[in-house]
């Protein structure tokens, strides 16, 4: 009895942090609530439930959730499945749907960071009494020297997931650890394999969740319950060259499943949603060294000034491009890149760079608007 | 978390096996372990526990023994039951009558023979979760060749009138079936005085093991049969009996109906003090389902501006089994087809929490409940901006 008291007090004393840790099953996130377990955190796992599939093997699938549920048993840490399938066909597939329709190219993942896990997740989580959320993203997060908090690259150059986390709130951002961005991802494999993890060989998740097959047009239509309306290939000088499936199956830069056959390689150049033209040029009329964005998000930077000389991506596969701030105003951002960049595409996010530090970012617009 | 109690307030999803229904499955485990088509002497034993379960069952529901039929469980018995009718009576007509907040089992079987050419009437319920007789009586078709309506709806307790309805039924030749999955063992239910021509249950829904179950099929009712491959069952369930589980059943049930008064009393008792307790001590609280006419031991409650899954999980933490609804393999949360069924907006469907009685609870473990709920509630709310809109508006 006397052992017990005192073994309680000493608990209540300690008094451990409590970390909700988003499992989905994979290796990363399975390592991630391992190495928090062994910080000495109370650890509790959780697995979204985002969407109803027949077939699923994506991260979000059920499949994900069994393997969830068993590295959390594996590691003896409590476990439970989250419902947020309301929130995610708000927030993510009806923008998803919405943006393609609009001649936009969506990034659901971001949508579904900022709405979904760091919104609706990170609610719950703190209302059953977890101090942080946790992830398996490969990136970082400090708190810099000018008081706020930023995401930052991870240690993994080759493995970086910085840019679909920009738009990430400060207090967010304050309630989140990534454990996993100190490690490569070999470190991350071999961890997993070590404590006997049976997800330790699975391949890196890849694609958009919620579309099985990858044919989102096909996935549009089955949502919305229409037909997209086609419409017409033209050329710069509006002169048409073929009839298109659709506005939302292009893509800016898109060159394969065009179905033109013009002698030389044309690529998708503009997209027009209000007369359904999409746009066809050569690969020398992709390049451009303009770009406008709205919707910002302040991470690292508090503001973006005029002048001011940043690193953008402005797609997640994208290495970067130097960058001047040359107008920002009325929540719109103007910049200038020092060399040209190919494909800026609307819908897309750019994000900004100050070495490994994201400053912040926003959406992509047409210029032209 | 190391003094953590363990209260178990989730018997509509399953029960502990009784101590006497394991003495009593054990030896089909050990020494008889013989399987009961067998001929020689040693499966005889074996033969005789077969046939006095099925007598035990026949007896708790006033039916026949040929008339009990060994399933795998409860959802068994309803697909059988329910495809059963409309294969064989297709030609006679297509049209099943159901309703709205019926298990899964059901729903789901009715869709899919939807999906095959059938027409599905599913009846609206009221507040409180009852069917009428004067509505199925509207629905009836000449066309009509099945009723599927629960004794007892496994969310929100309400016990509907099956008497009634199989009257209403039987009145214009159609057959009625009944999921009396919560039912069964825990509220008196005559075959012969209840109108019942199909009813299904599931062992371990009163201290019987999982994995066995029953359907009852009134003598003359022709029911196609639903495994092929064996003599068991009448032809009509092939595959080897399930011993252990089907003695394990009818000792649970024997002494679930033997004791029915009783347990009954008793969880009324903590039923009636449990939702007392919580309409004095907490704002803003909703019972849902039928005040009288209800399972002994269903609780069902909505606390506005909470969110049921938040409140499960914390309720988890202080080692508390509840539940919300019926839950699917992944263990997430839909909002409930049966409160949506009653009226209850979107919102406070997602926020309901089912806790079920059995006779084991005691009012101790009660009072730590509604305490920690008390706390919980507090928290979530304090958290809520619905709540903090509300609080500001009012």
């Amino acid at each position: 009895m006397t052992a017990r008291r005192s073994r309680n007090r000493a608990c209540t004393k300690i008094m451990k942090e409590t970390v909700v840790v988003g499992m989905s099953g994979g290796v990363d996130s399975s390592v991630a609530a391992l190495l928090l377990k062994e910080r000495g955190y109370q650890v509790i796992g959780v697995t979204m439930h985002l969407f109803d599939a027949l077939e699923n093997n994506s991260c979000c699938g059920i499949q994900g959730i069994e393997d969830a549920r068993r590295v959390a048993s594996l590691l003896g840490i409590p476990f439970y499945v989250m419902n947020f399938k309301e929130v995610f066909s708000k927030k993510v597939i009806d923008y998803f749907v919405r943006e393609y329709q609009q001649g936009r190219t969506p990034n659901p993942c971001i949508a579904c960071n900022r709405y979904v896990k760091w919104e609706a997740l990170l609610e719950k989580s703190r209302s059953i009494g977890a101090d942080y959320l946790a992830t398996g993203h490969y990136a970082r997060i400090r708190q810099l020297s000018n008081g706020r908090y930023a995401v930052c690259c991870s240690r993994t150059a080759a493995k970086d997931q910085t840019y679909a986390l920009y738009n990430l709130t400060q207090e967010q951002l304050k309630h989140t650890l990534m454990p996993i961005g100190n490690y490569e991802k070999e470190e991350v494999r071999r961890m997993a394999a070590q404590m006997g993890l049976a997800v330790a060989e699975k391949p890196d998740s890849q694609e958009i969740c919620f579309v099985e097959d990858g044919d989102y047009a096909a996935y549009m239509s089955r949502y919305t319950g229409t037909t997209e309306q086609s419409g017409y290939f033209v050329d710069q000088t509006g002169r048409i060259l073929g009839e298109h499936k659709g506005i939302s199956h292009y893509t800016i830069g898109q060159r394969k499943g065009l179905g033109l056959s013009l002698g030389h390689p044309v690529y998708v150049t503009e997209i027009r949603p209000n007369t359904r033209e999409v746009v066809i040029g050569e690969e020398k009329d992709l390049w451009g060294t303009h770009l406008m964005a709205e919707q910002l998000n302040y991470m690292g930077a508090a503001q973006f000034v005029p002048g001011q000389r940043m690193l953008a991506k402005i797609r997640y596969s994208h290495k970067g491009e130097w960058c001047r701030v040359s107008s920002a105003q009325g929540g719109r951002l103007e910049i200038e890149f020092e060399n040209p960049v190919r494909a800026v595409t609307p819908g897309q996010a750019v994000v900004f760079y100050d070495r490994d530090v994201v400053l912040g970012g926003g959406v992509i617009v047409d210029s032209e608007d | 978390m190391e003094n953590r109690p363990f209260i178990y307030l989730d018997n509509a999803a399953t029960t502990s096996v009784r101590p006497e229904v394991l003495t009593a499955m054990e030896p089909f485990f050990k020494e008889s372990y013989a399987n009961p088509a067998s001929i020689y002497q040693f499966a005889q034993n074996t033969h005789k526990m077969l046939d006095e379960s099925r007598e035990t069952i026949a007896n708790c529901l006033g039916a026949k023994p040929q008339e009990i039929y060994f399933t795998g469980g409860g959802s068994e018995g309803d697909n059988w039951a329910i495809k059963g009718v409309a294969y064989a009576l297709k030609d006679k007509g297509k049209h099943i009558i159901t309703s709205k907040i019926e298990h899964h089992a059901v729903l789901h079987t009715c869709e899919f023979l939807e999906q095959q050419g059938f027409d599905v009437t599913y009846l609206d319920v009221d507040e409180d979760g009852l069917v009428t007789p004067e509505q199925l009586e509207a629905a009836i078709r000449p066309d009509t060749i099945l009723v599927t309506i629960m004794a007892a709806n496994n969310e929100i307790g309400t016990i509907e009138p099956i008497r009634e309805l199989g009257a209403v039924a039987h009145k214009h030749g159609v057959l009625f079936h009944t999921d009396a999955v919560q039912a069964f063992a825990h509220i008196p239910i005559s075959v012969e005085e209840d109108n019942i021509d199909l009813l299904s249950a599931s062992g371990h829904k009163f201290h019987g093991p999982k994995g066995v179950g029953f359907l009852y099929i009134r003598e003359g009712v022709k029911l196609p049969p639903l495994i092929h491959g064996g003599a068991q069952e009448r032809s009509k369930r092939g595959g080897t009996h399930n011993m252990p589980g089907i003695v394990g059943m009818a000792t649970a049930a024997k002494l679930a109906c033997e004791q029915m008064e009783k347990n009954a009393e008793q969880e009324k008792e903590l039923r009636d003090y449990l939702i007392q307790r919580l309409e004095q001590e907490i704002p803003y609280v909703k019972v849902n389902g039928h005040r009288t006419k209800r399972l002994p031991n269903n609780v069902n409650v909505c606390f506005r501006f909470i969110e049921g899954e938040s409140l499960l999980i914390m309720l988890d933490q202080k080692g508390i089994c509840g539940s919300s609804g019926s839950a699917c393999t992944s263990g997430s949360l839909d909002p409930s087809h049966v409160l949506l069924a009653i009226g209850l907006p979107h919102e406070i469907a997602h926020g309901s929490l089912r806790m079920t009685l059995s006779e084991q609870n005691t009012r101790e473990e009660i009072d730590y409940t509604v305490d920690s709920l008390k706390t919980i509630v507090e928290t979530l709310r304090s958290m809520s901006p619905l709540y903090e809109d509300f609080v500001k508006n009012n």
